[in-house]
């Protein structure tokens, strides 16, 4: 069993890192344990956890900006925000659930560390577009900080938004300092169903050709639609397109039927009103369309970035050779991909076809023996391989922070 | 000048000849200013009170070219200081005596434009408005709109990591960049992101946005381009205090209206612009917020409505909707020519601080007794979205002894912004302007470990030196070699 410590505070952590740097013991580097399915495996003889560092440090909304210690659950933070009408508007999404750990236990360091953002993304921006400053213990156990509580700030390098994403193999972040936004008075979605892939992306990106400032474009391919929570849509047994506008509700109405007008070689699309919306956008946060198969075949998760209008050929290549399901995120330019679980994953034939068109995929939820195999996270070419590794060294000379967890050099 | 520079590394000049010949052999005649007359167009960029003339000046037109500029550049340990549009106001574009000014001004064509998934390819030399008018026909824009835009390159934007008056609804630089292509010090070429919206591994791309040319050169960028609103107007509201605007502002965002644009004007800044631009500014306010709201008619009507219902119990002394477009474009025509306007009256320095929403009004009476006590007199203009302050200290040029006076005013107004829980930049940099005061914002192992990631990218430490570091925080990170002279010259 692995040791598992719980530093008080960023001095206790920085004391704790620095003797374990000396003695070269790996740290695993841990929040909740949400996402511990995800990554390439890997064996730590410590843990240390963020679990006693928890709270808000400053909450300005008139500022429109937070401070909370790296600990604080994600649910605490997303109550607090809602006294107040605000919320986080990069919408974090959950996979806990999809990678075999919990849901919604998710901490605000584990967000940030792995660059959790949801469908809002494609108007708001990611988590990296949301961080602001943080304080953080590098692999020397040193304290060191990053921006601060200002929305402007280019004073230094930008290392703060460079540990977004970096899952724990640079630093253990302690602190992070946000941007908060108002949560939109009313929330209107319209739906189209029927739509081939091709023609959706189209619609999609159609819609966020418009002046109505879309925020979410979400398709859902006909078996994962009939796997929704929300009835109203999963008795559709078609392909449903969902696009999304937020706003005060008198411009919230205005423009959703602009919108529809604007859209109508589409078809007409059906508006699921404010709850609904809410609902169905929760719904996709958690990702759950792809949770619910345990009685099914074995599956595996894959999340494709590309540009949309290579979407279509991507998904069409893929299918070429495997049976997928899919769920074309940011007009396509994100793609949930669903594979019949295999020793592979299918990585290979993935890998391949984004090659091509460009782009990436990280390997999300598959097995354990699977994720030692193959490159969960996308190949580096030698020179980001270089810059990669003089990254690591440079914050963590002794390769300490989650060894091997994005790749297995670093 | 307050500022110290290494001095120049006397070998390196003494070769000049042997270098720009080696220089035209890699690059072409066509691509080198090696004359005095020509080198003087880059011997300072607009913070114009320091100059160095340039060992020579590179202008490729190519990524390749500039690539085997920088291979043999750094197998000959020469310094390299990347160039735009040299429209820097904090000296990031300073050049040395010896160094090689490497510009990509000649690289700015349009690659690509894919209006479906709203992106757009580009050479990094295109100004930041011709991105811009480039899709305007379209009816799609490019957010970042720092004020020198009809000059400024995406590749100095993409350097500072440059903003403008509508960052609170659209960003800054870094959120509206997705991929570039860098060329390394080494002469690697490599791309970093691409036309997708997040990158895999590492977010590389963080750490170039920003890093104010120290770690490589862009040579093409994919920026996000986006539809415009329907419409937008703006509207003027007046105070009796700065508090009451400051409060004003709060009370806006709390409502859950975000304003594409808040700008803030003390009174000296009104008097300015109003004498210049007649744009309908109110004379006897302490205080003036522009605000700007986008959306269909009816929306912006609306808006406006609601911001004038809750600036009621601040007080305003002035609130006018603009009823026409030639009205909008008269008080955007003040704001933005606020620079132009005061320069007519006085020589002035242009500070750029962040601070809390929340300490503006002591921070302005503490700027005001500041530049009171050097004899000057100081103007100040806010993004108040975003807490981004621009002080203006006026100072007369043709006196040394005022220049410097304002120089020393503005360092202390830096300082003054970092003690209010603020920052020493919020769009303009660090370059040499802020150097010497990143201690009083950083603590040693922040700096180090900045320090450390410049090592990555750049280890002889060549690229854009006696820049954003101060010099005698670099021993054990900058090599011997490199460092030599800045050292010596910082220490004595």
């Amino acid at each position: 069993m692995a040791d598992i410590l719980k530093p008080r505070d960023d001095k206790d952590l920085a004391e704790t890192v620095a003797k374990l740097a000396a003695a070269n013991v790996a740290i695993e580097v841990k929040g909740a344990g949400t996402k511990r399915g995800i990554g390439r495996p890997i064996t730590a003889a410590t843990i240390i956890e963020t679990s006693a560092m928890t709270g808000l440090t400053l909450y300005e909304p008139t500022e429109l900006v937070m401070s909370a210690r790296a600990g604080t659950p994600l649910a605490q933070i997303e109550a607090t925000l809602a006294e107040r009408g605000q919320l986080l508007a990069f919408e974090p999404i959950d996979l806990g659930p999809i990678s075999g750990g919990a849901g919604g236990q998710q901490t605000i360091g584990g967000v940030f560390a792995t660059g959790a953002s949801g469908p809002r993304r494609i108007t708001s921006g990611a988590a990296r577009d949301h961080i602001l400053g943080v304080k953080a213990v590098n692999g020397r156990g040193e304290i060191f900080k990053s921006g601060g509580r200002v929305l402007k700030n280019v004073t230094g390098y930008d290392v703060g938004r460079a540990l977004v994403g970096s899952w724990g193999t640079l630093a253990i972040l302690t602190e992070l300092t946000f941007k908060v936004m108002p949560r939109p008075e009313r929330t209107e979605t319209l739906v189209w169903p029927g739509l081939t892939e091709e023609i959706a992306v189209e619609a999609m990106c159609a819609a966020l050709g418009t002046p109505f400032e879309v925020n979410g474009t979400m398709h859902l391919s006909a078996a994962l639609t009939s796997r929704l929570e929300l009835k109203s849509l999963a008795r559709e047994a078609a392909p449903i397109t969902a696009i999304r506008i937020e706003n005060f509700a008198s411009a919230v109405d205005y423009r959703a039927n602009r919108l529809a007008d604007a859209l109508k070689i589409f078809g007409t699309p059906q508006k699921l009103g404010h709850d609904a919306s809410l609902a169905f956008w929760e719904e996709l946060r958690r990702l759950s369309v792809f949770t619910r198969l345990a009685s099914e075949a074995p599956r595996q998760l894959w999340r494709l970035a590309t540009s949309p209008r290579k979407a279509p050929a991507v998904m069409a290549a893929i299918r070429r050779n495997t049976e997928a399901e899919a769920c074309l995120d940011a007009s396509g330019g994100l793609i949930w991909l669903e594979v019949p679980a295999s020793a592979d994953a299918g990585a290979a034939d993935i890998r391949r076809i984004l090659a091509g068109a460009g782009g990436h995929a990280t390997l999300i939820s598959a097995d354990r023996e699977v994720r030692e195999s193959v490159e969960v996270f996308h190949p580096m070419n030698a020179v980001i391989e270089r810059l990669s590794t003089g990254l690591k060294d440079a914050f963590d000379p002794a390769r300490i922070l989650n060894p091997g967890r994005m790749y297995a050099t670093l | 000048m307050i500022i110290q520079l290494p001095e120049p590394d006397l070998s390196i000049v003494g070769r000049r000849e042997q270098i720009v010949a080696a220089l035209v052999g890699i690059a072409g005649r066509d691509a080198v200013v090696s004359d005095e007359d020509g080198r003087r167009a880059f011997e300072t960029d607009a913070m114009t009170s320091y100059r160095r003339m340039p060992l020579a000046v590179v202008l490729p037109t190519s990524t390749e070219a500039i690539a085997n500029v920088l291979r043999y550049c750094n197998a000959n340990n020469l310094k390299v200081v990347a160039r735009g549009a040299g429209t820097s106001l904090c000296g990031g574009a300073l050049p040395a005596e010896d160094a090689i000014v490497v510009g990509v001004s000649r690289m700015s064509r349009v690659l690509d434009i894919d209006y479906a998934g709203r992106t757009m390819r580009v050479e990094a030399g295109i100004t930041n408005l011709a991105i811009t008018g480039e899709v305007a026909p379209e009816g799609f824009f490019y957010a970042p709109d720092p004020s020198s835009q009809l000059s400024c390159t995406l590749a100095g934007n993409i350097a500072m990591n440059s903003g403008g008056a509508h960052c609170l609804k659209y960003g800054v630089t870094t959120n509206n960049v997705l991929g570039v292509r860098v060329v390394l010090m080494n002469g690697d070429i490599v791309d970093i992101g691409g036309d997708q919206l997040d990158g895999g591994g590492y977010d590389i791309l963080s750490l170039m946005i920003g890093s104010e040319g120290q770690l490589g050169i862009i040579t093409e960028a994919t920026v996000r381009i986006i539809k415009a609103a329907e419409g937008a107007r703006p509207m003027l509201l007046g105070f009796d205090t700065n508090e009451a605007a400051g409060q004003c502002v709060a009370g806006i965002i709390a409502s859950g209206i975000i304003p594409v644009a808040m700008e803030f004007m003390d009174r000296p800044a009104i008097e300015v612009c109003e004498s210049f631009a007649k744009a309908g500014y109110p004379l006897d306010a302490e205080a003036l917020l522009i605000i700007e709201v986008e959306g269909s008619e009816a929306e912006i009507a609306e808006r406006l409505a609601q911001i004038q219902e809750i600036a009621k119990p601040f007080r305003p002394t002035t609130a006018t909707i603009s009823t026409n477009a030639a009205q909008s474009a008269r008080i955007w025509k003040g704001r933005k020519s606020a620079f132009g306007a005061l320069g007519r009256i006085a020589d002035y320095y242009c500070m750029d601080g962040t601070i809390p929403l929340s300490r503006l009004p002591e921070t302005l009476t503490a700027i005001s007794r500041i530049c009171t006590g050097y004899g000057l007199k100081v103007a100040n203009i806010f993004h108040a979205g975003d807490g981004n302050l621009h002080p203006l200290i006026m100072f007369d040029a043709n006196d040394p002894a005022s220049e410097a006076k304002a120089e020393q005013a503005g360092m202390d107004i830096l300082k003054l912004c970092v003690e209010v829980g603020g920052w020493l930049t919020g769009e303009h940099g660090v370059g040499i302007e802020k150097r010497d005061l990143m201690r009083f914002q950083f603590t040693p192992d922040d700096l180090a470990q900045q320090m450390r990631i410049k090592s990555v990218f750049d280890p002889r430490w060549l690229l854009n030196p006696a820049k954003v570091f101060p010099l005698d925080a670099r021993v054990g990170f900058e090599p011997a070699a490199t460092a030599t002279a800045a050292i010596r010259r910082a220490a004595a």
